[in-house]
């Protein structure tokens, strides 16, 4: 009698799944046949979905983008086929993902070019974007080129302007007292507001993006600087003294490092917000980079150029964002195995 | 382990001395009052020598080494190390807290050279830090960051960075309070044999009265509200000294009597208050 109210939960209870799911983990971390060929066949289907609907496109478009997924596919499968061992890896996390990639390719084309369920000119296919980047390369090189311009002296100047006013606000008691209610009255506008004013006051458009930029920077690294170094650990500004310390010993060596952390955090959102200025200055003001490219192509009508640069925007800010993690890593390297990013 | 000092041996300590040093921190909640953490302190260490602090918590022990330091200043009293008065925290006065404080974003190495950069010479003294983390060691982890080590490898390397600076007075603050009982006893003997050698003069504030017994010259008993010196004990027992020797626990038994902690029962006191 007594037992079974002690058997039954226990039994009842026990993860039935479990066992099986351990089983199926691989016990040696190899590559499964399942994601060898993830990257390969989903390339393929591709291709042949692309012959397969695309009879009526114009040629060049239709050579452009079988070319493209072709070239991806002699890639993928080069590597399935060799599995170099330095890849190892980047094949296990990356296949599935190239796969699917390739896979939203087909349906993008399907719905397109296939079913033709969406307007045009608003969505092209897959290889009307393509084909336009290619044959629009040129501009859109330059394009890259002065928007990257554009952001690193954007970023640079507020980086650099707020790193001084973070740390003074953070350090000195008369600096935050002056500082905190600019900051906290003007840092929240968006710099955007500032466009109208700007084009009023500033000689020159690019001018004013990179000051609009900057400023969108500052508030963020400002405001994280200024309360990492305030809130630097007080024992160990006491054992600094301690062992003969300057001030500047103080500032520099102690609350600076103690607040990177913290400043990495606030230059990863001014990072952010000086993207979303860029291309705002650029549609109304600046007479290049890549926001001005979108609305003028847009302004053509031709949506293929429109889509093309958004994908590099999408490249080029991921690449400038990858940079910054890199360098936080770098830096902060003594954090590692100690927090978890 | 400690195979040898890097410096000849010259004793390199100073006299300290503090003169009816007291100290009052104004309570929060009240705009007048002021609480007293110290009450007029009195006491002076010869150059060389080893003084143990011991008291209940809130007798004013961490207060009285903050003042020492310099991180503090007394509200009335004067306080000297040979013939200069304290005024500000000075590489002469080199502190170990309880919680190590090595600056995590530096390599145990760079922690160590810490005191070198921050007087400005590094340059002449670089031989030195591989010297001193031998000293202690550490020479495995020289190039690994602070959180890779155990509380006793931290502490060790904290007491080499404050030792580098060749401080007159070396204060610790319950430097060995977080580490566990076998560590302790092995650390105990680690800085023994630094203070042997150099002749630093410490000042060990601790709450172990056996630690206090086993390291130092003299026992300074402090009592809380206001924190006071109730009396100082000297321990005059031959180095290095056996934990259970009859005179070592005969002392260990007065001074718990003085802090009223021995009962009548045969029951062994804990020994950490």
């Amino acid at each position: 009698m007594s037992s079974v109210p002690h058997e039954m939960p226990i039994a009842s209870a026990r993860p039935k799944r479990l066992p099986l799911l351990i089983q199926e983990a691989p016990a040696n971390p190899g590559l499964r046949l399942r994601t060898v060929l993830s990257a390969p066949l989903a390339c393929a289907a591709a291709i042949a979905t692309h012959l397969l609907i695309a009879n009526q496109q114009p040629a060049f478009e239709t050579r452009v983008y079988t070319i493209f997924l072709g070239g991806a596919l002699a890639i993928v499968a080069a590597i399935a086929a060799l599995r170099p061992a330095f890849l190892r890896n980047w094949v296990r996390e990356m296949f599935p993902i190239v796969g699917a990639a390739a896979l939203l390719l087909t349906v993008w084309e399907v719905i397109t070019t296939g079913f033709r369920l969406l307007p045009m000119p608003y969505f092209p296919s897959p290889a009307g974007v393509i084909s336009a980047m290619v044959s629009d390369r040129g501009l859109l090189f330059d394009s890259t080129w002065h928007s990257l311009i554009l952001l690193l002296s954007g970023y640079a100047l507020g980086v650099a302007v707020a790193l001084v006013t973070g740390i003074c606000i953070g350090w000195f008691g008369q600096a935050r007292y002056w500082g905190m209610p600019i900051l906290k009255i003007v840092g929240p506008i968006p710099a955007t507001a500032w466009v109208p004013l700007a084009m009023v006051v500033s000689p020159s458009a690019t001018f004013s993006a990179v000051v609009l930029i900057a400023l969108a920077v500052w508030f963020p690294v400002t405001m994280l600087t200024a309360s990492g170094i305030s809130n630097t650990r007080k024992s160990y500004l006491d054992v600094a003294r301690t062992l003969g310390a300057s001030r500047s010993y103080l500032i520099f060596r102690v609350a600076i490092p103690a607040a990177m952390p913290s400043i990495f955090l606030g230059l990863f959102m001014g990072l952010g917000a000086s993207f979303l200025t860029l291309i705002v200055a650029e549609t109304v003001g600046v007479k290049s980079g890549l926001g001005w490219y979108v609305s003028w192509a847009q302004g053509w009508a031709e949506y293929g150029k429109v889509y093309g640069a958004l994908v590099l925007m999408a490249a080029f800010f991921s690449t400038i964002m990858t940079l910054l993690f890199k360098a936080r890593d770098r830096v902060l390297v003594w954090q590692k195995g100690a927090i978890k990013w | 382990m400690v195979a040898a000092d890097p410096q000849p041996s010259v004793s390199e300590g100073f006299s300290l001395r503090v003169e009816r040093v007291s100290k009052s921190f104004p309570v929060p909640s009240s705009n007048s009052d002021h609480a007293i953490a110290l009450d007029s302190i009195s006491l002076t260490l010869d150059a060389g020598e080893l003084v143990s602090i011991v008291g209940p918590s809130g007798c004013g022990k961490s207060t009285l080494l903050r003042l020492i330091a310099g991180l503090d200043a007394p509200s009335s009293g004067g306080l000297w190390i040979g013939q200069d008065p304290i005024l500000e925290p000075s590489a002469d006065r080199g502190v170990v807290f309880q919680d190590p404080n090595l600056f995590p974003w530096l390599t145990v190495a760079q922690n160590v050279e810490a005191g070198l950069v921050a007087r400005g010479v590094l340059k002449e003294k670089r031989s030195e830090v591989a010297e001193y983390i031998r000293l202690v060691g550490l020479e495995a982890f020289a190039d690994a960051y602070p959180h890779h080590l155990s509380g006793g490898m931290a502490q060790r390397a904290a007491l080499v960075r404050a030792l580098i600076n060749h401080p007159k007075v070396l204060l610790l603050d319950e430097p060995l309070g977080a580490l566990d009982a076998f560590t302790r006893m092995r650390m105990q003997d680690e800085v023994l044999r630094l203070w042997e050698a150099r002749g630093t003069t410490m000042l060990f504030v601790t709450h172990d009265i056996d630690e206090a017994i086993y390291m130092s010259d003299r026992i300074v008993i402090m009592t809380p509200r206001p924190g006071r010196i109730e009396r100082i004990i000297d321990v005059p027992l031959d180095r290095p000294r056996q934990r259970s020797s009859p005179k070592f626990l005969q002392l260990r038994g007065e001074i718990l009597d003085l802090l009223h902690f021995s009962g009548s029962e045969q029951e062994e006191p804990a020994a950490a208050l």
